[in-house]
């Protein structure tokens, strides 16, 4: 495997929150471009593994990182990597849908607002929304109601215009946490084919409980148990023949 | 109907009422009452004490009676300088202590690390919306009467009610902000804004009601005091020219409603016996005014807001 397709390498890994000991020893190579999944059980630290990819899990004094996490091939921890620029090129989604109370168009053109030194022109923020909603599929729902108060909107649209607010920034990764656990199947099956419709010009890394969406929506799979790795692997692979007896029983339901 | 299937005998009608049921109601309005009771109990003396003002005082009360000085010893005339006076006074403290609490406040909940440092000066503001009225004045007189040689003056007296009710901003305001969903916040620094963007964006849009009503309290808090403004820059009387609005410079000394109130009814003799009720009705009034608005600004706020 050449270094270029790595996306998101970590070596060994660790994270405290005070004295528990949440990763342990986290050594991943992410490929480009791919969709990896990360599952688990609940607790497992799925979501810190996630928050580390963007340094977000600093924003609380309390927490205590070792190990090397490199985004691109480049340390994120280095002395000039600028945070701004790092969430900019690593877009987050949540659980829960969390569009600014503020309008649909405002919300996709936020990042463009925020990230540049002059005012963006009108036709230029017109043509961002435009192609973000077109790529999530929102476009033809709502271009007409542009103004409305995109907290308003239903929840799928909400979680789609999440991620049509990353888009614009163009961003390399996108992380997502469970993006589909408060959405129905309808808008389940929306969000997975939107992320097949991603794949190839971003890495996308997505925490799941759902072993169906697992297998259907991943290139890659990622078991983890109580802070560890324990396999990653070609999705079809882990499902069909996992390597380590622990992966067999989760993805069989014995726990979790 | 006719096809009603009979019930067994034995059992008793489904959903009938029974004596168990009955006692549960009985105790149910007796709670009802004793509640309801204890909110008239409340609201006797509260809406007693307006209707009593109001009703004294109203006689005297008139333009003329807000835009004359007093006069004859304090025994006839209004209150426009009083009036004037406190006004200058709640204005002038408020340039201080809204822009300063509102800052601190949002630098509290916002920058501030959860530290020993941030919970000392949370414990400082919470101490300080406690210190007795009485320990402002001395701390006024001492800081900015004296030390600071401003003199007795419109802007020590302002100052020391700044000081005085910095901690409702403060509190109001933090309340406002902590109010604001985290996820809006994440959402924000997820697309790296920096704090102050997100911030400016969307959290202070989002609090402003609750902040506009902890300025609103803080105004009618700085309007009602006494003893900071006595020690530290009100007189009992002053003569100002009738109707300018600027009749009153920093540097001088003023008078003002509340503390005319006193003086009307523990120092001056032969003075009108509705005197002292139309005073406390107009400051009455103008606090409930001040606050209606901030209810009314507030309700406007809210319903032009959902999340
Ligand atoms: N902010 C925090 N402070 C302290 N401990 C935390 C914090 N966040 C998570 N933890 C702990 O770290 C461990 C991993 O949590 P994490 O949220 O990463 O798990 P997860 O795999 O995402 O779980 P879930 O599937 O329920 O979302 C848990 O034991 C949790 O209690
Ligand atoms: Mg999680």
């Amino acid at each position: 495997m050449n270094e270029r397709d790595n996306s998101i390498t970590t070596r060994d890994l660790c994270l405290w929150y005070g004295k528990f000991q949440a990763l342990i020893n986290v050594t991943i190579n992410i490929r480009h471009g791919l969709i990896t999944s990360l599952i688990g059980p609940s607790g497992c630290g799925k979501t810190t593994l996630l928050r580390c990819f963007n340094r977000i899990n600093e924003r609380y004094g309390y927490v205590t990182t070792t190990g090397e996490i490199k985004l691109l091939n480049k340390n994120i921890y280095d002395p000039d990597v600028s945070l701004i620029e790092l969430r900019k090129s690593v877009g987050m989604v949540f659980q829960r849908p969390n569009p600014l109370p503020i309008s649909v168009y405002e919300n996709v053109v936020f990042g463009l607002r925020i990230h540049s030194d002059r005012k963006p022109a009108r036709s230029e923020l017109d043509d961002a929304v435009e192609k973000a909603l077109t790529e999530v599929g929102l476009w033809n729902d709502l271009r007409d109601r542009l103004d409305t108060k995109a907290t308003n909107l239903q929840l799928e649209q909400q979680q789609k215009l999440c991620i049509a607010r990353l888009l614009p920034l163009k961003p390399e990764i996108i992380l997502m946490d469970e993006p589909c656990s408060a959405l129905d199947v309808e808008a389940t099956r929306a969000i997975e084919e939107l992320m097949l419709s991603l794949k190839g010009r971003y890495s996308i890394v997505i925490v799941t409980h759902n072993m169906a969406q697992a297998r259907r929506a991943s290139d890659e799979c990622i078991f983890m148990l109580l802070g560890e790795i324990i396999e990653h692997a070609r999705t079809a692979d882990l499902f069909l023949n996992p390597k380590n007896p622990k992966t067999a029983e989760y993805i069989e339901g014995r726990y979790g | 109907m006719n096809s009603t299937p009979s019930s067994p005998a034995t059992s008793p009608a489904p959903f009938v009422s029974n004596p168990r049921v009955r006692r549960k109601l009985r105790q149910e309005r007796i709670a009802q009452a004793v509640f309801a009771t204890m909110v008239v109990l409340m609201l006797l003396p509260l809406l007693g004490i307006l209707v009593y003002l109001v009703v004294r005082g109203a006689p005297l009360i008139s333009w003329e009676f807000l835009t004359t000085n007093p006069s004859k010893g304090m025994t006839a005339g209004g209150i426009w300088s009083a009036l004037l006076g406190t006004v200058w006074l709640v204005v002038v403290s408020l340039a201080f202590s809204a822009p300063i609490g509102v800052l601190a406040a949002v630098y509290l909940n916002e920058y501030a690390k959860d530290n020993w440092f941030t919970r000392v000066v949370n414990l400082a503001v919470v101490n300080l919306a406690g210190v007795p009225s009485i320990v402002h004045a001395l701390f006024g007189l001492g800081a900015f009467v004296l030390f600071f040689g401003m003199g007795r003056s419109i802007l020590a007296a302002s100052l020391t009610l700044a000081v005085m009710t910095m901690p409702v901003v403060i509190t109001a305001t933090r309340e406002a902000l902590g109010a604001v969903p985290m996820s809006f916040r994440e959402a924000c620094w997820n697309v790296g804004a920096t704090r102050w963007q997100t911030i400016r964006r969307i959290v202070l849009p989002n609090a402003v009601s609750g902040i506009l009503t902890g300025v609103i309290l803080e105004i009618s808090r700085k309007a009602g005091e006494t003893v900071p403004i006595m020690f530290t820059g009100a007189v009992f009387f002053r003569a100002i020219p009738e109707g300018d609005l600027f009749a009153y410079r920093l540097t001088d000394q003023c008078m003002a409603l509340s503390m005319h109130l006193y003086t009307v009814t523990t120092q001056v003799t032969g003075a009108p016996a509705a005197l002292p009720f139309a005073v406390a009705t107009v400051l009455i009034l103008a606090i409930i005014l001040i606050n209606a608005t901030s209810i009314a600004i507030r309700a406007w706020l809210r319903s032009h807001r959902k999340w």
